[in-house]
């Protein structure tokens, strides 16, 4: 076995006793990573800086100073700011930007030892669900040539599960560090609103962005999220709320505990496969000793709708800086052109289609005469979203759970028609980010095709130690151990 | 709500995205077709709710006004696609 198949914590594990150096375990990630090409999930290697970083962590390891996360090589997630490496967003209109700073989270990662191999494929300022809108082209799903691993974070999903990198970090706006973990069979967790400090991670809708770690156990993301999370001065909605050992946290014990199943994600034309693992998760919880409740959230249906008015008004709003000015790409220009022309000639080279449509959508519902109609309609809708959740939890309810998709993976190019089509897919994780809550995705079973199915725990907000407490019990009852055979 | 194509030029326009005149009205059936499926907020009784403006509700952190950094204009001119003599340069925009 080759070690980039290790988890966080058997490596960990493995180089504190010296069984392993993390230059070696660096060489396999990158031998792997190397031979991904047709996974598209790497689209920065960062082979030297990794070696460089590796030697560092060894060099920690072996005066006995290392947290958890020294020497672990992580893939990064092409949306965070990383000192002098590309960092475009899967855009083009960042086409060679590199930054001059460190982002809060890959500072804090990097600082506790972590090693980078490079930036991770996504869809293009984290807008998708497929990661078909990536100006690298799509990050291919690792358990079959053709579908999507999904997004926006499939090339984070794709490179964990296909054991190029140990763990990676992702973002989730409106499900894309769940939905993308749902279809690798990997775990990946939207901690808490303000958990994680956005600083430097390229922003999308700031009221809803959040980043988390995908990895290949429950334990590997209390062990990252740990070292992720933290009060950062430098993001003003980050909450200075001390960070709790998430992994001391997994006793595996989640007796007496209540967890919701809310009878509103039970949608029309759901699938027997999803309906069933959803109630086989629920017996494993029983099984575990919890109490299994019936609860509502009568405003879940309203969800999406509020979400794609929300997004992309903050969208506009934060992509507005993209002006061919100060950073990345600026179009070709014809003599005579004024700096209107500037701006809506780079505008349009640098952004996607569906980018475009949502700048476009999110200037729409601010704009005079519409910004009640749409954009504080949907803040209303939401502050009821949210209440639903609060209401299920003063009942007692610990925890909440529901399918992570209404699908598993589906195939490239098969949804990328009709936008509100492909929308659909953030279904059952878009409610979270509008409540702010924290969410996890872990593994449960495979479908009638071979493919992973996920399920999807929510949280209390700050309580992500209980909830990967309940993740962990869901993924020991559940066993998920199958891999991916290797064809790329 | 059905956007024509008069209002998609608007709309590029406020985005500041160039659209050709072939493309306004795909354009405009797309964003009808997104704004009809946001209609759906119209069924649900927002009456006394007051817009949600923070997601936690806690106080915003103020920081000292005082300078933290600086001296960093190469730093800052380093990603730019057009800079001289330590300044961003655009077009002419003064007649």
């Amino acid at each position: 076995m080759s070690s980039n198949t290790l988890t966080i914590e058997a490596a960990r594990d493995a180089l504190r006793k010296r069984e392993i150096t993390s230059v070696e375990l660096t060489e396999a990630c990158l031998k792997a990573a190397g031979a991904s090409t047709k996974l598209n999930a790497f689209v920065h290697h960062t082979p030297d800086l990794a070696l460089e970083m590796a030697k560092a962590a060894d060099a920690r390891l072996a005066s006995g100073d290392a947290p958890s996360m020294c020497g672990i090589p992580l893939g990064i997630k092409d949306l965070f700011c990383t000192r002098g490496v590309p960092s475009q967003a899967a855009s083009n209109i960042l086409s060679g930007f590199t930054p001059e700073y460190e982002s809060t989270v890959t500072s804090k990662l990097f600082g506790d030892g972590a090693v980078m191999l490079g930036k991770l494929n996504m869809d293009e300022f984290a807008m998708g669900s497929s990661n078909e809108n990536s100006a690298y082209g799509p990050a291919i799903n690792p358990w079959r040539d053709g579908l999507t691993p999904g997004g926006s974070s499939g090339g984070s999903a794709a490179a964990v599960a296909a054991d190029l990198c140990i763990a990676a970090t992702g973002t989730d706006t409106g499900g894309s560090i769940r939905q993308p973990a749902a279809f690798t069979g990997t775990v990946g967790i939207k901690p808490t609103y303000g958990r994680v400090s956005r600083w430097g991670v390229v922003a999308y809708a700031s009221s809803l962005d959040q980043a988390g770690p995908m990895t290949k156990s429950v334990r590997d993301a209390a062990i990252m999220l740990g070292s992720m999370a933290g009060h950062d001065a430098k993001d003003s909605t980050s909450a200075d709320i001390a960070v709790p050992d998430f992994e001391a946290a997994l006793t595996g014990d989640i007796r007496g505990k209540k967890i919701g199943i809310p009878r509103e994600y039970r949608m029309d034309g759901m699938s027997d496969e999803i309906d069933a693992l959803w109630r086989r998760g629920a017996e494993m919880l029983k099984d575990a000793g919890a109490q299994i409740v019936d609860i509502s959230l009568p405003h879940t249906k309203y969800a999406l709708p509020a979400y794609y008015v929300i997004a992309p008004a903050e969208a506009s709003s934060n992509l507005a800086r993209y002006d061919g000015v100060r950073y990345g790409m600026r179009a070709t220009l014809n003599a005579g052109d004024d700096i209107t022309d500037m701006y809506e000639k780079t505008r349009a080279k640098g952004f996607g289609k569906e980018v475009q449509r949502r700048v476009m959508v999110g200037a729409y519902v601010l704009s005079a005469g519409f910004y009640d109609a749409y954009y504080n309609r949907a803040r209303k809708v939401r502050a009821l979203i949210k209440r639903d959740f609060e209401l299920a939890f003063a009942d007692g309810v610990d925890a909440i759970l529901a399918p992570a998709t209404p699908t598993p993976a589906f195939e490239i190019g098969k949804k990328s028609d009709n936008p509100v089509e492909a929308y659909l897919n953030d279904v059952f994780t878009v409610t979270l980010n509008l409540a702010g809550l924290p969410g996890v995705s872990v593994p449960v079973g495979l479908s009638a095709s071979g493919l992973p199915l996920g399920l999807q725990l929510i949280g209390q907000p700050w309580q992500e130690a209980e909830l990967l407490n309940h993740a962990y019990v869901l993924e020991k009852s559940a066993g998920f151990v199958a891999k991916p055979a290797k064809w790329w | 709500m059905s956007i024509d194509t008069e209002t998609a030029r608007k709309v590029a326009h406020l985005a500041r995205i160039r659209v050709e005149e072939a493309d306004l009205p795909a354009l405009a059936g797309e964003l009808s077709n997104i704004l009809t499926f946001m209609e759906q907020l119209n069924e649900v009784d927002v009456s006394g709710v007051e817009p949600m403006t923070s997601v936690t509700p806690m106080r915003l952190k103020r920081r000292a006004d005082v300078v933290t950094d600086g001296d960093i204009q190469e730093k800052v001119l380093s990603n730019a696609p057009d800079a001289r003599e330590g300044f961003f340069a655009v077009p002419k925009v003064v007649e």
